[in-house]
């Protein structure tokens, strides 16, 4: 049986999805893409000033032509990532201007070979399954921040990607780059590589960016997903139930448009929803209660029978310390039972202001107990102990009986040099574990298998439109064949 | 004028009872209370008790907004008064405050011109989605001390710097200080663009402005 965590009463849950039906019928949405707009206006829903009301049909006949699972894949086209059912996985979250230093455990402004560290560290971490653009490296023109780090990633790595755009024209360069790697336009809609985060801006505000994000995305095939993002008790009803019902209206709103755009495209019921905390206006993001909002909008989400994400295992917390190491762990193990798809936030501290290769190897252990934890207890043997006892009797060496020894790597995990468990009576504090284990990771991280005329053409791309933003010169994580082992 | 009403002034502040607020400043102008003596003695301690019951983890930022909306309530009555009167209650300083170009997010923003209203200051609110150049023409036009400039994203937090630039390429620095906020923003950063200060929530930046404007 896989353990699951069920935070809404089926009464619940049928009340958050009728008043969600209504407030999009009644209240609306705003809709800012004239585009957008069109396509509604031309199908039924109700477009005035501003804001598009949806009749529950339209969103029904929506919810019939979305896909109920999708993959992404890898560079050597397997399917590695299935959005959809209860399977479970992590990235690194994403996207902020700071990284804790790894020598002085202080903030500063992230540059590229600071995220080229976290792509190779992520790369090596079985734990997460997916790559996250999860910086701004700021040696490189703002205008080109988004598309500059997917770039990296494609060059760094082999895994799937979690990305979002910035602006119309650069998410045409992303799209332009991912096609380059997978071989051409069509190749990158048989096989996405990526999934594009877009975010509504709480309550029911679709952007001029993320309506046109949602259209673009939906013609180009390539997987969207939302970031519903209420807060609770200052963008978004107070209560969880409330805000519940504004992510699940935020949803069905974003879905419609993009079925709407491209009936069939694959697009992700996801969001970042937070508390909104009392005292100091932030969003923590290691709250319990925000935890729960994640899991209760994976329910509704599950209920349609759709692809889910969510946004945890990150701290507030600002060192890595004992906050650092609870909030995230006690995130990633909620998100875990409740079976959302795509958990995304491991490595940040500061409300996702900064973030943390060292915690990022450091949650990779707790996404490892999340993810033991679902698979469950299992009865692997006929009989459960007594024929085990029926050899050892009351003298207790179960160490020797040969079930043990083929049983105990099915039972338990093996944690890395990150968990102390008293092996080692000298030790080092978990920090100085940290950094040897991403300094290990390092000398031991494996390039991607990727083509020379593959390199040649992303970078022929990249070069383009740097020049374009003032920036002649790609910095050498770009440039350098020994950096890159091409070939 | 009985000192219990003032009091009584005081608590509806503190309670955020914006309807007994009004009430009791309608009653003292009945009664011939002078508009300033029922907001010095009255209303504006109540707000001060709001802002250390905050310090003291006792009140949180809804009490406090209702506190800013029942001080809205009572000045609603007092004003017009005092205006017709030939007088004015004496602006603590004038704030322009705003949201970066490109960011649409309002709330931390709207929450620190409630509060600096309510502690006395003209606050004119210049909305989300700003270019720098209309910081610069609204505080030229009003004679503004104190610009602030709000920012959610990493990615349009950068135009706080412009905000900046702008302003001292129009020469309006250092007379009108700048001061920046929001969630990504930090005391470090602010001093990187050269900006007069930061604050961290709303409250803080209240105590911001008044150490501004009275340096």
């Amino acid at each position: 049986m896989r353990p699951r965590l069920q935070i809404l009463s089926p009464e619940l849950l049928a009340r958050i999805i009728d008043e969600a039906y209504e407030l999009i019928a009644t209240v609306g949405a705003k809709v800012a893409s004239p585009e957008a707009r069109e396509i509604l206006a031309s199908a039924s829903a109700h477009v005035e000033d501003g804001i598009a009301r949806f009749p529950k049909a339209l969103v029904q006949r929506a919810l019939e032509t979305v896909p109920k699972d999708f993959w992404l894949y890898n560079r050597a086209g397997e399917a590695v990532v299935h959005y959809g059912g209860d399977d479970v996985y992590f990235d690194p979250g994403s996207c902020c201007l700071k990284i804790l230093d790894s020598e002085t455990q202080q903030p500063r402004l992230a540059v590229s070979e600071d995220l080229v560290r976290m792509i190779k560290v992520t790369e090596m971490l079985p734990e997460y399954a997916a790559q996250a653009t999860a910086m701004v490296c700021n040696d490189v023109p703002g205008e080109m921040g988004d598309w500059y780090r997917l770039l990296l990633i494609l060059l760094y790595s082999d895994k799937p990607i979690v990305t979002g755009a910035f602006s119309a024209q650069t998410l045409a360069i992303m799209l332009e780059l991912l096609a380059a790697d997978s071989g051409g336009v069509d190749a990158l809609r048989r096989k996405p590589r990526a999934v594009f985060d877009v975010c509504p801006s709480p309550p029911l505000n679709w952007s001029p960016f993320a309506s046109y994000n949602l259209v673009e995305l939906g013609r180009a095939g390539v997987p969207a997903e939302i970031v519903s993002m209420p807060l609770a008790g200052a963008t978004a009803p107070v209560t969880l139930a409330g805000s519940i019902v504004q992510h699940t209206a935020e949803c069905l709103s974003g879905i419609t448009i993009h079925q709407l755009a491209k009936p069939g495209a694959p697009i992700v019921w996801g969001g970042a929803p937070a508390i909104f905390d009392m005292r100091t206006g932030n969003t923590p993001m290691g709250a319990i209660e925000t935890a729960m909002l994640d899991a209760g909008a994976a329910e509704v989400g599950k209920w349609f029978g759709l692809p889910t994400h969510g946004y945890l295992v990150a701290t507030d917390g600002r060192q890595i310390d004992a906050q650092a190491g609870m909030e995230s762990a006690a995130s990633a193990i909620v998100g875990a039972l409740a079976g959302i798809n795509m958990i995304s936030g491991a490595g940040m501290l500061d409300i996702l202001a900064c973030h943390s290769i060292e915690k990022l190897v450091i949650d990779a252990e707790a996404v490892a107990s999340a993810q033991r934890l679902i698979a469950g207890v299992e009865a692997r043997t006929d009989v459960l102990a007594l024929s085990m006892f029926a050899q050892t009797g009351l003298h207790g060496e179960f160490l020797k009986l040969k079930e043990t020894r083929a049983l105990f790597r099915k039972e338990q995990h093996f944690p890395s040099s990150i968990t102390d468990r008293g092996g080692d009576p000298s030790a080092p504090d978990i920090l100085t574990r940290a950094r040897q284990r991403v300094n290990d990771l390092l000398q031991n991280y494996q390039p991607p298998q990727i083509s020379p005329e593959v390199v040649q053409s992303l970078r022929a791309i990249a070069a383009r439109h740097a020049k374009s933003v003032g920036l002649d010169r790609l910095p050498s994580v770009v440039t350098e064949d020994v950096a890159l082992k091409v070939g | 004028m009985p000192s219990d009403h003032f009091a009584a002034m005081r608590q509806s502040i503190i309670d955020g009872a914006a309807d007994s607020a009004a009430a009791l400043a309608k009653e003292a102008l009945e009664q011939g209370i002078a508009p300033l003596e029922a907001i010095d003695k009255g209303y504006v301690l109540g707000m001060t008790e709001v802002g250390a019951q905050y310090a003291q983890h006792q009140m949180f930022l809804p009490d406090m907004l209702a506190s800013a909306e029942a001080m809205k309530a009572a000045m609603a009555i007092l004003e017009p008064e005092l205006k017709r009167r030939g007088g004015a209650r004496p602006a603590a300083g004038t704030v322009v405050l705003g949201t970066t170009k490109g960011d649409i997010h309002e709330i931390g923003k709207t929450l620190v011109g409630t509060l600096l209203t309510a502690h006395g200051y003209k606050v004119h609110d210049l909305g989300v989605d700003v270019p720098s150049e209309q910081f610069a023409a609204k505080a030229r036009e009003l004679g503004a001390d104190v610009v602030g400039v709000s920012a959610l994203l990493t990615t349009t937090m950068r135009g706080q710097k412009s905000v900046v630039e702008v302003l001292d390429r129009e020469q309006l620095r250092p007379k009108v200080k700048i001061i920046v906020g929001g969630a990504p923003v930090t005391r470090q950063w602010a001093e990187e663009i050269h900006a007069d200060g930061y604050a961290h929530d709303a409250i803080s930046a209240v105590g911001l402005v008044q150490s501004l404007i009275q340096r």
